[in-house]
Parts: structure tokens; C-alpha cells; sequence
């Protein structure tokens, strides 16, 4: 149709310099162009996902690499850690080496006495793995019972956030004035001779009217929801909203207030006081005096000058974070010791699963998805080979086979969540085959990549010349000779290829594992194929459903160490392939 | 195209035809079917021993078809049926008790397209050898893919290289690799399906004038749409066409005095 615009009278000739001509190459030109264009422009948005999706999770798993440490001397005594005198392995096992820790810590917090506090100091800041590193060094050399000894103490994922400052934002200036205070323990109050804290009344202010927002927004739901609500609740649902009111017109008011002084609350963000070596939390502040709670007792009550104070702000709001003022004073006081130390968090890697974030490690993971990645390979690959030799070479053309074919090709479209089904059923339910294994999640993704392995390797077959096949048949090779010594070789890196698809598909599999048990809570490293085990991609499913902030970087973690993984099964198969691919 | 004065006659021509010579190849009736299509239609004609025989004709004539029947290799062909009688050597190829991989030791193939394995020059001459089991240790090997490949006239040219890949060698050297893995294992006759028509003139005159060496000690049978080359080549030529053989011969009788019209006209250039 096109080209008969460019017949000129002299039918079937075409003048190549006409206007029509000429118009006729420019379009063509014009949609090669555009084509063009569609493709780098489809790439360019490929890669920014690419991109964007790496980014993301590499930015995001990097705090999960370092951990903080309390850098200490402990002294393990015999009554704390050896029962009895005895120093053997068992008993030292058995001994209470993070009361060894809390003796440690406790040196430098001679204040905190009471119960409850003891716990928020020793069992929240620290973790309950703590003493691990001490108990290790004193099992090794028992000799050192009784001395004290430099020992690296693990903190607890919270205080690892706060001072990875993934907790509240944290900003510190020094104090402009002389400072005032009342007493060194309770409740004091403090004077400035300049308005030191007015900043800070401005701050708590704005978070009010913020916060009285948020509140007239959920009045704005309760009033909404007034109307559909049963009629017997009405009236409770009405004094909420009265409830809800009042606190609001509240906030409203003390937001809009100018002078005086205001309340810091749980909802507003927090002021502390550092001075004469102690920490004050400021609980009603003006704009040159404020009064407050003493969190770790001041030296004395003397002034203190200008420049040798300071205001610390932690932006969210105690409320909102785990940690209280007085955890954060604790772990300043830590810092301020040159205790803390921020090192490599070799755990991630060398330690087993843990419901404590700090504590837990891929390792258990890792192993279990070599493990299972090893029975799948051992099982499918030859299967899977010599289905697609035997279908492909040897098996006669009819209708059966068309069948088996047709019903290969389905297969390979399975949910895979079917053949967790089909694993919990045959290998679990009927052969009674340990749950939870890497056999018979092994099994299981032997079954889900057999489909793909034999459709690419029947595909790599089909592509090997005939040329090699009659050559060696016209010389006297049996068929399986022709096959396995010419054909084979040449079909390899399509084989290997299918295979690394099929296994970088089964690596990434989490749904038919649930099926069979591999989603429990284990500690251990399997350390055969019938332990119960668990993988990578079944890891990060778990992290990422605890709630523990820490897990998130965890489980970015674990998706970078499982990408990593992929990349060096791929490499190894890219390595295997270019090997067979030089006997050509 | 005039081919009779243009063609220059290899060679004595002594030995040929049914009279003096025995055959080392005899079919008798044969009949090759793929699926309906009736291929080649009652065939007889005998294969000189110590010869080189043409099979000539135009496209689709069923010449190589006939020549895939002598080694059996229409067997890997599920629809291919065959009937009739071929004997090697006065034993029936056909007969269910011969073992298909020993007749092709017997009876060695080259391909229309030259198809060495992807694997190094001495292994592709080795491999018949060692499958067969003809030599019974290392130095016998060397030896006897050193014989075939001076027999095959590319000794020479690639002694250097015996570990480099057979698929790296030009084309007229890989159809002669091919022909040295046919005679490493001693074959009595050697199937060529048109060997030269993938090469220049410079390889084919290369493989031709070893083709005429090989007739000493080989039954040569070669499919071949050159005209030339099996006037050149050949003690005896065979006409097909339609599935039929028309006219056989010995090739100056066959080029010079053509009995069947349809021969005639054939070489003489007026259809094919």
C-alpha cells in the first residue's frame, strides 16, 4: 500500500530522489528512531528500578553489619560462675555469667539500686547474651577466674539503635547562662540567668499543637463513626469524643500560650540537663527556669558556668521509642566512659537464629539452604538430564510421549505452592520423612525444578547439530555412544544453563518450604539433611515479621547476604559453562 | 554447457564394469519409503570393489537416499522403510542378526557438509578407533591416526596441531579430517554425499585427487552434482532420477555414449 504511493507512471520503478520518496525513507528513519528510543527508554526504567530496589536495601541493611559493645573489665568470681570450686567446662557452662556482667557495670552506676531500675539498666540495655564473650574467654583458660579481665559486652539491639541513631534524633548545645540547681537527687529545679531554654519551650509548644492535630483528626473519625455505631454504645462512644475534646482544646491552648512554663509529657519531645557530672530530665520548663527529675545524681549543688552545661534534645517523644530518658542517660554515661565500642557484627554470620535481634545470625539459614540447594542439585540434575536425554534421543514419537511432553511443559506453571502440598502429602504424611529437613524441602524443589531442567536441556539438545550425531553414528558409535560422547558435550552449557535458572528459582522459594515445616524457629545449624533446618528466603520471611526494629536491618541483610549467594552460584555456573563451552 | 569436451578422464579405466571385476556392494529390487512417499522405486545395480562409482542426478532423485541405505544410516529416520536386497560382500546389511555398528565400521560415511566432532583433530581420528577397539594401546594410536591422516594427505599441515580443535581447521581440511576418521577404521567402502559441495575449487581439486589415491585400497561410493568431477573421479556412474536408475555404467560410456535419452539430456546440461 505504502509502496504504491511511490510508483511513479512507469509502474514498478521508483524514482529514489521523488519527494514521495524521499518522505517514504524519512518515515522509515523516523519509526526506527522511535523504536530505538522505546528500548532505551524501557531499559532506562528497568535499571531504575534495578537500581532503586538495590539501593534501597543495601542503605538499609548496612546498620545491621556493626554492632555496639561495652569494652569492660569484669572480674569473674568463683561464687558467681563456679559452683562448688569445680572449673570444668560443664559448670561453667551452668554459671551466671551476666550477674559477672552486671558486677561490672555496676561499678559505674553506684546509684542504681532498686529493683525495677536494676532490670531497665541490666536487662534492656544489655544483651542477654552479654556475657558470652567473658564466659568463652574464662572456659578457654579457667586460670582466669578471680582477675579481672577485659571482655567485649554485647548491648541489646534497643541501645545498638539509639546509638546507631536510629532511635530519636539527638542534638546537644551548650548552655549560654550560669545554671542554678537545687539539689543532687529527686526533684530539683533549675535557673538560668539567660533565657538558655527558650528554644526548647518553643519546641515543646509546636509538638503540642502537632499533637492536637492529630488529636482533632481522631475526633473527626470518632464523630464519623457516631453515626453507623450500635445505639447501646452510643453514649461511651460520645464521652470519648468528649474525652478527646477536652485533651485537645487543651494542647490547643497550652500550644497557644506566650511566657510562663510548660509540661514536658510523653508526647512532646524531651529536654535533659547535663551538669556537675549528673543528668537532669526537665519536666516543666520556661524560658530561664525549668525544674525537673534527677536521672544520674549530680556531684554537687554548686553553679555551674556558662559553657560547662549542656541542653540535650531527643526529638522523639518518650512515648514513642523504647527507650526511656533514663536508658539514654544510662547509655550517654556509657559513652562518656569510653566504654561503648562499634565493631563488625560477626554474629550475622557465624551465629544461628535468636528471637533477640542483636543475638541472631544467618548462619542456620544459610547452611539449611546450601544443604537443601545440595539434595535438589544431587536429585535433579541427573534426573533431570537423562529424562530430557531419554525423551529427546531415544524415546519413540507417539502419542505417549507427546503426552508425558504436554504434561512436562504443565508442570513447569505449577504454583509452587502446590508441591509444598505434594511434599507434605508423599514425603512427610506417606514416607514419614523428617519435617522441617533439607532432604525433603531438597525433594521438594527437586520436584518444582525438573520441569525446567529437562524443557531447557531438551531444548539444548534439539539445538546440537544432526551433523554431530550422524558423524559419530556413520563411524559406528552406538546411539548412547553418539549421545553421551558428542551430543552431551555440546549440549552442556544449555543444560548448565537451565539447570542455574532452575536453581536460582528453588533458591528464592519460600512457599512450598512452609508446606513442609521449614518455617519453625530453629537455633541450630543443621549439620545433616535430616535436621531440621531452615533457609535464607524462609529467614528473611520470619525477620521480617518481628516486630523488633533491629530485624528490619536484619532481614535487609539477610536479602543482600541471599543476593550475594545467587551471585556466586551464578558465577560458579558462568565459570562451568565457559569450561565446557572450550571444547568446542 | 558442453561437459564431454570439457572433462579429461582419470586415470585407467581397467577393473570396471560387472565382466572384470567383483562387486563389492550389490542391491538387488530395492524399495525405500518415507512414510507414503515412495522414494526409490526398484532399485538393482552393483558397486565395483577397488572403485570409485558415481552416483549422479538431479535433486531429490533419491541418490543419497539409496547411498544412506548402504550404511544403514536411514535407520535413525523413524518414517524411512526399506525393502528389497543389499548386500555387502555377499551378506544381507538388512538382516536382523547383523549389528548395525559393525557395518558401519565396514562401510565409513562422509557428510555432504564437512561435520568434524568439537573436539581436537587427533581425538576426531582417534575416536572410530577407540570405540571399535583397533588399537590396544597409545603409541598404536598415534600410529594409526598418523597413517590416516597421511592417507587423507593433511599429515602434513596439521602434525603441528593435533591438539587444536578439528572446527578451527578450513573447510577443505575438515572435509579432509572427516575422511581420515572414515579410513582410521579401516572401512571396506566409503559413502561420500557430495563431500565437495560446501568447498572452493582449490580444496575440492584437493579432495578429488585423494579420492583417486583412495580407490587403491577403498570401494568408494560418492553422490556428486558436478558433472565434472564424476567424469573426473569416477570408473563408473550411475544416472538416477525420478527415484529410478536409469542408466549405470562405466563413466566414459555413461558421459560419451549415454543410452536413455533422459541421461543425455541430463549432462548434457538441458535439465536438472
Amino acid at each position: 500500500m505504502t509502496d504504491a504511493t511511490l510508483q511513479t507512471a512507469d509502474a514498478g520503478r521508483v524514482d529514489f530522489r521523488s519527494p514521495a520518496a524521499q518522505a517514504h525513507l524519512r518515515k522509515r528513519y523516523a519509526v526506527e528512531s522511535r523504536f530505538k528510543f522505546y528500548g532505551v527508554a524501557a531499559i532506562a526504567f528497568a535499571a531504575f528500578f534495578i537500581v532503586f530496589l538495590v539501593s534501597d536495601i543495601v542503605t538499609k541493611a548496612i546498620p545491621a553489619f556493626t554492632e555496639h559493645r561495652l569494652s569492660i573489665t569484669l572480674t569473674p568470681t568463683a561464687e558467681r560462675v563456679a559452683e562448688g570450686g569445680r572449673t570444668d567446662r560443664q559448670t561453667l557452662m551452668a554459671g551466671d555469667w551476666n550477674a559477672v556482667v552486671r558486677d561490672g557495670v555496676g561499678k559505674y552506676f553506684p546509684d542504681v539500686t532498686n529493683r525495677a531500675q536494676r532490670s531497665k539498666l541490666y536487662n534492656e540495655l544489655i544483651s542477654i547474651g552479654g556475657g558470652d564473650d567473658i564466659r568463652n574467654r574464662v572456659i578457654a583458660d579457667p586460670s582466669l577466674l578471680g582477675k579481672p579481665v577485659q571482655a567485649q559486652v554485647l548491648l541489646s539491639d534497643d541501645s545498638d539503635l539509639y546509638f546507631k541513631g536510629m532511635m530519636t534524633e539527638r542534638t546537644e548545645r551548650e548552655g549560654r547562662g550560669s545554671i542554678g540547681v537545687s539539689g543532687t537527687s529527686g526533684d530539683v529545679s533549675i535557673a538560668t540567668n539567660v533565657n538558655d531554654f527558650a528554644q526548647d519551650v518553643a519546641r515543646v509548644r509546636s509538638d503540642l499543637q502537632a499533637a492536637a492535630r492529630r488529636a482533632q483528626l481522631e475526633i473527626n473519625r470518632l464523630k464519623a463513626a457516631l453515626e453507623t455505631v450500635a445505639p447501646d454504645r452510643r453514649a461511651a462512644l460520645q464521652d470519648q469524643i468528649n474525652r478527646q475534646i477536652a485533651v485537645a482544646t487543651d494542647m490547643d491552648r497550652r500550644a497557644k500560650s506566650v511566657g510562663g512554663t510548660e509540661l514536658i509529657g510523653d508526647s512532646t519531645s524531651s529536654v535533659l540537663v547535663k551538669m556537675n557530672g549528673g543528668v537532669i530530665k526537665l519536666t516543666e520548663i520556661g524560658n530561664e527556669k525549668a525544674s525537673g527529675t534527677v536521672l544520674i545524681p549530680l556531684k554537687d549543688a554548686s553553679e555551674a558556668k556558662p559553657g560547662s552545661w549542656k541542653i540535650i534534645n531527643l526529638t522523639t517523644p518518650e512515648g514513642s521509642r523504647k527507650l526511656s530518658d533514663q536508658q539514654i542517660a544510662w547509655l550517654d554515661r556509657m559513652k562518656e566512659e569510653g566504654l561503648v565500642t562499634q565493631a563488625f557484627a560477626s554474629r550475622l554470620f557465624f551465629s544461628g537464629d535468636s528471637r533477640e535481634p542483636e543475638l541472631a545470625g544467618i548462619i542456620g539459614g544459610l547452611t539449611g539452604t546450601a544443604l537443601t540447594m545440595l539434595v535438589t542439585l544431587v536429585l535433579c540434575l541427573p534426573i533431570g538430564v537423562l529424562a530430557a536425554i531419554y525423551l529427546e534421543e531415544f524415546a519413540p514419537k507417539n502419542r505417549l510421549t507427546d503426552f508425558i511432553e504436554i504434561n512436562i511443559n504443565n508442570l513447569a506453571a505449577v504454583p509452587s505452592i502446590v508441591f509444598g502440598l505434594l511434599g507434605l502429602a508423599i514425603f512427610l504424611n506417606t514416607f514419614d520423612m523428617p519435617r522441617s529437613s533439607p532432604l525433603v524441602g531438597g525433594l521438594v524443589l527437586a520436584l518444582l525444578v525438573l520441569p525446567t531442567i529437562i524443557i531447557s536441556s531438551r531444548a539444548a539438545l534439539k539445538a546440537v547439530p544432526p551433523s554431530i550425531r550422524e558423524a559419530a553414528l556413520g563411524l559406528g558409535a552406538s546411539k548412547q555412544q553418539a549421545v553421551f560422547q558428542h551430543v552431551l558435550p555440546v549440549a552442556m552449557p544449555g543444560v548448565l544453563t537451565g539447570t542455574i535458572i532452575g536453581m536460582a528459582h528453588a533458591l528464592g522459594e519460600t512457599a512450598p518450604l512452609l508446606m513442609i515445616g521449614m518455617v519453625a524457629f530453629i537455633i541450630d545449624v543443621p549439620r545433616s539433611v535430616t535436621e531440621s533446618a531452615t533457609v535464607l528466603p524462609v529467614q528473611i520471611f520470619l525477620w521480617s515479621d518481628l516486630p523488633e526494629p533491629a530485624f528490619q536491618a536484619k532481614t535487609a541483610a539477610a536479602i543482600v547476604i541471599l543476593l550475594l549467594f545467587l551471585f556466586v552460584m551464578n558465577g560458579a555456573a558462568i565459570w562451568l559453562r565457559r569450561r565446557f563451552e572450550r571444547r568446542w | 554447457m558442453n561437459v564431454l569436451s570439457q572433462t579429461e578422464f582419470s586415470g585407467p579405466t581397467m577393473g570396471i564394469g560387472m565382466a572384470d571385476g567383483e562387486s563389492a556392494v550389490t542391491a538387488r529390487g530395492v524399495d525405500v519409503y518415507y512414510g507414503d512417499k515412495h522414494a526409490i522405486k526398484n532399485l538393482s545395480v552393483d558397486i565395483p570393489a577397488k572403485a570409485v562409482t558415481a552416483f549422479i542426478g538431479p535433486s531429490g532423485c533419491g541418490k543419497s537416499t539409496f547411498l544412506r541405505c548402504v550404511n544403514r544410516m536411514n535407520d535413525t529416520i523413524p518414517i524411512c522403510r526399506v525393502t528389497g536386497d543389499i548386500k555387502l560382500d555377499g551378506r544381507d546389511i538388512y538382516d536382523p542378526t547383523l549389528d548395525v555398528v559393525q557395518l558401519r565400521a565396514q562401510v565409513g560415511m562422509v557428510f555432504q557438509k564437512p561435520n568434524p566432532f568439537p573436539k581436537s583433530i587427533f581425538d576426531n581420528v582417534a575416536y572410530g578407533p577407540k570405540i571399535h577397539g583397533l588399537t590396544s594401546n597409545k603409541t598404536e594410536l598415534a600410529e594409526l591416526v598418523e597413517k590416516s591422516l597421511r592417507r587423507a594427505s593433511l599429515w602434513e599441515e596439521v602434525k603441528d596441531r593435533l591438539d587444536a580443535s578439528g572446527t578451527g581447521l578450513s573447510g577443505g581440511q575438515q572435509q579432509r579430517l572427516c575422511i581420515a576418521r572414515a579410513i582410521a577404521v579401516s572401512p571396506d567402502v566409503i559413502l561420500m554425499d557430495e563431500p565437495c559441495s560446501a568447498l572452493d575449487p582449490i580444496a575440492t581439486a584437493k579432495i578429488e585427487e585423494l579420492i583417486d589415491e583412495l580407490r587403491q585400497n577403498y570401494t568408494i561410493i560418492i553422490v556428486t552434482h558436478s558433472m565434472q568431477q564424476a567424469a573426473r573421479v569416477s570408473q563408473k556412474t550411475a544416472f538416477f532420477h525420478l527415484g529410478t536408475l536409469v542408466e549405470e555404467g562405466p563413466t566414459k560410456t555413461i558421459f560419451t555414449n549415454p543410452h536413455d535419452k533422459r541421461t543425455q539430456d541430463y549432462i548434457t546440461g538441458r535439465f536438472g
